[in-house]
């Protein structure tokens, strides 16, 4: 129970930190340490798969990411992200407090479910389920990474001849 | 066989890029055949093209998709939708290589809409719907304007709000159900209607569409949207885009997944008659043409809701008639903006006046789509709205049904005022010399404008071909 606490408020902090931030270095970093919690508490609910798939896929991700932020943006001065830090912790104070409440509400008084839930999948049967079962998915996936190509074709490349 | 429909859209993108010499030029002619074929291809009856088929291609691709009646539909918008975007592009998008690439774009859209159409699983049908959400920022953010970049930015966060809650949704639904398709999930809320976990993932799912379908109060994004985007993308969008990536899917969770409660049927007439009205209010006070017409299709989706709010097999045939009905009169009215903007450089429509004379085929055309979105007969969105009131009357909300009317009294009042500061009314001396729109602009729109009076005239064979045939998806 304890571990599963600290799990979710190392979480929580890391996403919140990863969206607050104004810098972009740090932001990455804490997408990457966000994405490190979750893979420790998919392991530890025993979904072992989708823990390696979470790894594996930010580690790609972040790099690109960063690299294209970075392409299309100039840095703020040290004085302009101190004031941005100021107004947005001000704006946000109150959204880990809000969250935390909601939480606390829904486990002390929400209702609670009659359905019982499965138990985890060993993922033994994962090619067969990616390369026969999900087949629809994993075209779409490829879709979706063309059209990724395509959307970097023509928002960054031509971007750069008109610069 | 039907996901030849996701499939052929795909490889075209592919072999229009290999590297050969003169094949870009078959971009624009290559993807205006696959969109008149898919149009024929929804008249095909063999029922076997259409039936969940898993092993169609062998081994490779054994996807299971389906198509009922409401596909169908849905289906034959997005080919006529994007035929007319693709005409745009040519008057609009005058880089040739950044027409291509646009070009390509919409190819991939509409994979992603017709995997949307024909998706029996929830997890699909939610990739299906980020292909067609990641191509429309792109589109939007096209021009690499601040307007458009502004525009294609609030999009992609609502979007992400929604796909979270879809996600959390989708989640939920597995852990129940211990599957993805439509069918299992169905069968097992029915025994479990009542439990928290499952009205949480229902409540995230129909919060997740109403944002992506821009209704109100969750609109933020939808008239920036659509007013910054490059003219083909915002016909692309208004005309379908968000009615699959909303209304459509709406309709098919609530059908095929999660059947009607009251609870739900109030929901969607409160969000329905919020967006009829005050979107249309709303549209009243716009100076923007585009702006004014993304209002108004706020208040038309409000429309629809209301009609699949009404929780009949009527309300539903008639919301999926309204979609038909408004792929085309938006389509339209997007397509006589682009032409006023082309030929003046401007969308002020205070500035505007008398263009009837100078624009006869896009006055017209405007006319036309204008009285059909206001629901004046003999106009095909006379009868969609007709439908809607009628399933709304009978199934006891009288309220909704006197809202509805309002609504196209409302509408008929900005559309009015629309076609009287652009096309009648005082001429502008700035704009003595301005002439109509190129072929591109004009031939779609007469083809739209023919197709609307057409539907109008037609409706019956329009019903009883696929509408009425709508009883099946309930399995009736």
């Amino acid at each position: 129970m304890f571990l599963d606490l600290l799990s979710l408020i190392l979480l929580v902090s890391a996403a919140l930190w990863t969206v607050m931030t104004r810098s972009l270095l740090r932001s990455a970093i804490g997408l990457a340490l966000t994405s490190a919690v979750l893979t420790v508490i998919m392991f530890k609910m025993e979904a072992n798969l989708a823990a390696v798939f979470e790894l594996s896929v930010c580690a790609g991700l972040i790099p690109v990411l960063f690299v294209s932020v970075v392409s299309l943006t100039q840095p703020y001065t040290h004085q302009e992200i101190l004031e941005r830090m100021k107004s947005m912790f001000a704006r946000f104070r109150l959204l880990p407090v809000i969250l935390i409440g909601v939480g606390l509400i829904l486990v002390l008084l929400g209702p609670h479910s009659q359905v019982q839930l499965p138990l985890p999948e060993s993922g033994e049967n994962t090619r067969f389920i990616l390369w026969h079962l999900r087949q629809l998915d994993l075209l779409g996936q490829v879709i979706i990474l063309l059209g990724g190509v395509f959307g970097v074709a023509v928002l960054f490349k031509e971007r750069k001849k008109s610069a | 066989m039907s996901a030849l429909l996701i499939l052929v859209p795909f490889f075209s993108v592919l072999i229009l890029n290999l590297p050969l010499k003169g094949i870009r030029k078959l971009a624009f002619g290559g993807a205006i055949c696959l969109s008149l074929l898919q149009m024929a291809a929804v008249f095909i009856p063999d029922a076997a093209f259409w039936k969940i088929n898993p092993h169609a291609f062998g081994s490779i691709f054994s996807f299971e998709l389906s198509a009922d009646s409401l596909s169908k539909v849905i289906l034959f918008c997005i080919g006529l939708v994007s035929f007319s975007a693709l005409f745009a592009t040519r008057q609009t998008l005058k880089d040739s290589a950044g027409r291509f690439n646009f070009i390509n774009i919409i190819l991939i859209a509409v994979a992603g809409m017709n995997g949307v159409a024909l998706a029996q699983d929830i997890f699909s049908l939610y990739i299906y719907l980020e292909i067609t959400a990641i191509s429309s920022f792109i589109l939007i953010a096209f021009n690499r304007d601040i307007l458009g970049l502004e525009g294609a930015f609030k999009y992609i966060l609502l979007s992400g709000v929604a796909t979270v809650l879809m996600l959390a949704g989708i989640a939920l639904f597995m852990l129940i159900a211990g599957s993805t398709s439509f069918a299992v999930i169905h069968a097992v809320l029915l025994n479990h209607n009542k439990d928290f976990l499952i009205s949480l993932g229902i409540g995230l799912f129909i919060v997740a569409l109403f944002i992506k379908s821009g209704l109100m109060p969750f609109h933020g994004w939808l008239p920036d949207a659509y007013t910054a985007a490059p003219a083909a993308a915002s016909v692309l969008l208004a005309g379908v885009v968000t009615k699959i990536a909303g209304v459509y899917v709406l309709i098919r969770i609530l059908v095929s997944v999660i059947s009607f409660s009251p609870a739900i049927k109030s929901i969607l007439l409160l969000v329905g008659a919020l967006s009829a009205i005050l979107a249309a209010i709303a549209a009243l006070t716009q100076s923007d043409f585009k702006r004014m017409l993304s209002y108004s299709s706020i208040s038309q989706v409000g429309y629809i809701i209301l009609g699949v709010g009404s929780g009949s097999v009527l309300g539903i045939a008639g919301a999926a008639l309204h979609i038909f009905n408004h792929a085309a009169f938006k389509s339209l009215l997007f397509l006589n903006s682009a032409a006023v903007e082309c030929q003046l450089g401007s969308r002020d429509i205070e500035e505007m006046g008398g263009l009837a004379k100078q624009m006869p085929v896009t006055s017209l055309t405007s006319i036309i789509g204008s009285l059909s979105c206001a629901g004046i007969p003999p106009l095909a969105g006379f009868w969609s709205k007709l439908v809607i009131v009628i399933a709304l009357w009978m199934a006891g909300f009288r309220a909704y049904a006197v809202i509805a009317v309002l609504g196209s009294i409302l509408t008929l009042t900005y559309f009015l005022i629309l076609q009287r500061k652009v096309f009648f009314g005082k001429p502008n001396a700035e704009f003595k010399d301005i002439k109509e729109a190129g072929f591109s602009l004009t031939f779609p729109a007469l083809i739209l404008a023919a197709l609307i009076i057409g539907a109008g005239i037609f409706t019956p064979f329009i019903l009883n071909r696929f509408i009425l045939s709508f009883n099946s998806i309930f399995g009736g």
